[in-house]
């Protein structure tokens, strides 16, 4: 009883942390050169809050995986946050690199978005996840239609497939961690179409977002 | 007239202490009392030298002259310049060689010099260093991925070096290669780039006055992540170009394919020449981050360097000729 009841919150303080950890260790020694985040704080500061979106992304997709596998219904009521932690993340990601690294050069943004074609995959992979996040209230699922609402909140896992891509594009040489960021994401979409194969009964999707709908109390 | 009007702010790395001063800070602080009379005279530099002399904890180099093709440009910190590293035979981030660079034995250290030269042979890094008059050389330091730096390398032109060994006129191009051992480079165990590491330059670049073997910065002796104990330094080029800790240099006929051309080669050319109008598929180069400022400044076309290197590649297209 007494987890069921705190943990949410718990998990929404943690989630919190990489955030406090990344602010605590600008701000140690100063923002300068020798500060916490050394030479390039700009750059380590996108790339930190980039692999955070990332983390958060997998780890939302993680919940209903996990719910299924061990039956512990109470984590599905953390899915709707961890995903707003992935979109909470995604957006200072691309805010550190629209405000920090460009200053709102939007001609250069632009430019950016346009020509290089791992800005424009994160790119793509952001604006899906704004229009899950935006649609991420119960108004919303009543305003579009339980199927509507699901099968829009299906692209999560075409903006998962989107930001590794976006990684694997960005790497100059050394592709190891994008290709392990890969292997986690290909086992939780793989759980998924193993699961479709193994039962294929119809009303299973409705069970899903009944299931989804009850975990949005 | 131009008239330049220097705030006390912009002093140059070479106009602070003269090198000798501070060589070794007992020694300094004995020389203070018999330099007691003009002690208030060189009091200003006092404050600069400490602090080099607290960062860098190499020994000092000596005898080294300055060189007006010297930039006057505030050299970036030595910390940022020794801490924030492309090395990637000690890993691929930033920090990796800062941290495992300390494996490299520098010492004893050879180059091995062959192909087209009528006096093949090898030179050593202790012959280098008592051969050849060492020079401080401020140079931007442009890298492919728009950040840069400003560096005070201690070095030698590479034509004095390449005098020495007297290139054929069959030596038209000059290849580089890194040290290959895995023992001392732990990042040469993964397969992030094909090993050894190989660059280039034609024979009219590689003589080019600005172009430097490095074996220093700061008046230091070269750390191992800014690649000792002997570098290339090719300041209009963007930074991958200019190769550490090289071990062998052969004079050939043909141009090299470079450890870059060979993993990207739409993405990286032989000249890799700085030029912010032929974009990278992934940076813009139109504008850089200088170390330590927050707004990207515009990139200059060979880095700054126009005056002294554009005649090398009148009539090439460097669209094409990247």
């Amino acid at each position: 009883m007494t987890l069921k009841r705190w943990l949410k919150p718990l998990v929404f303080a943690a989630a919190l942390l990489p955030l406090a950890w990344l602010v605590g260790k600008a701000l140690s020694g100063g923002l300068g050169l020798t500060g916490g985040l050394g030479a390039n704080p700009i750059e380590a500061t996108t790339r930190f809050l980039g692999d955070w979106a990332l983390n958060m992304l997998l780890v939302t997709l993680a919940v209903s995986p996990l719910r299924r596998l061990t039956g512990w219904s109470a984590v599905a009521r953390l899915r709707r946050m961890l995903g707003l932690f992935a979109f909470f993340y995604a957006s200072l990601h691309v805010m550190s690199y629209v405000g920090l690294d460009q200053f709102f050069a939007w001609r250069e943004i632009w430019a950016d978005v346009v020509k290089r074609r791992y800005i424009t995959a994160g790119m793509v992979a952001f604006v899906i996840l704004a229009a899950l996040a935006a649609t991420s209230p119960k108004a919303a699922v009543r305003a579009l239609g339980g199927r509507t609402w699901q099968r829009l909140h299906r692209l999560v896992y075409g903006a998962g497939i989107l930001v590794i891509v976006h990684y694997f594009w960005m790497i100059k040489a050394d592709p190891t961690r994008p290709a392990l960021y890969a292997v986690v994401l290909a086992v939780l979409l793989a759980e998924r179409v193993g699961r479709r194969m193994s039962a294929p009964q119809a009303p299973r999707a409705d069970q899903t977002l009944r299931a989804a709908a009850r975990s949005r109390r | 007239m131009l008239i330049r009007i220097r705030r006390p702010s912009d002093i140059a790395e070479r106009d602070v202490t003269p090198h000798r001063l501070f060589l070794s800070r007992r020694s300094f602080i004995a020389g203070a009392t018999a330099l007691g009379a003009i002690g208030a005279g060189i009091g200003a530099g006092i404050a600069p030298a400490a602090a080099v002399l607290r960062d860098g904890k190499l020994p000092p180099l000596d005898t080294i002259s300055e060189s007006p093709l010297s930039t006057d440009e505030d050299p970036t910190s030595y910390k940022a310049v020794t801490s924030y590293n492309n090395f990637y035979e000690f890993g691929t981030g930033k920090e990796d060689p800062a941290r495992n660079a300390h494996r490299l034995k520098t010492r004893p250290w050879t180059i091995t010099v062959d192909g087209a030269v009528e006096r093949p042979g090898v030179l050593d890094i202790e012959t280098l260093l008592s051969d050849f008059a060492l020079e401080e050389r401020i140079y931007r330091l442009r890298c492919v991925e728009a950040w840069s730096m400003v560096v005070p390398w201690v070095g030698v032109p590479l034509s004095a070096v390449i005098d020495r060994f007297a290139p054929t006129s069959n030596a038209k191009f000059l290849r580089f290669e890194t040290l290959h051992d895995p023992e001392q480079m732990p990042g040469q165990r993964s397969s992030a780039l094909p090993w050894p590491y190989v660059e280039g330059l034609r024979i009219d670049e590689a003589v080019h006055p600005l172009t430097i073997l490095a074996v220093g910065l700061y008046g230091s002796v070269l750390p191992n992540q800014n690649g000792a104990p002997v570098r290339l330094v090719v300041p209009w080029k963007y930074g991958f170009k200019s190769i550490k800790s090289v071990v062998r240099m052969t004079f050939q006929e043909t141009p090299p394919t470079t450890t870059w051309m060979a993993m990207a080669p739409n993405e990286y050319g032989f000249y890799a020449n700085v030029n912010p109008d032929v974009d990278h598929p992934r940076w813009s180069q139109s504008r850089e981050r200088r170390i330590g400022d927050f707004l990207k400044r515009p990139t200059p076309m060979f880095n700054g360097y126009a005056d002294e290197v554009a005649s090398l590649y009148a009539g090439m297209d460097l669209d094409k000729s990247f």
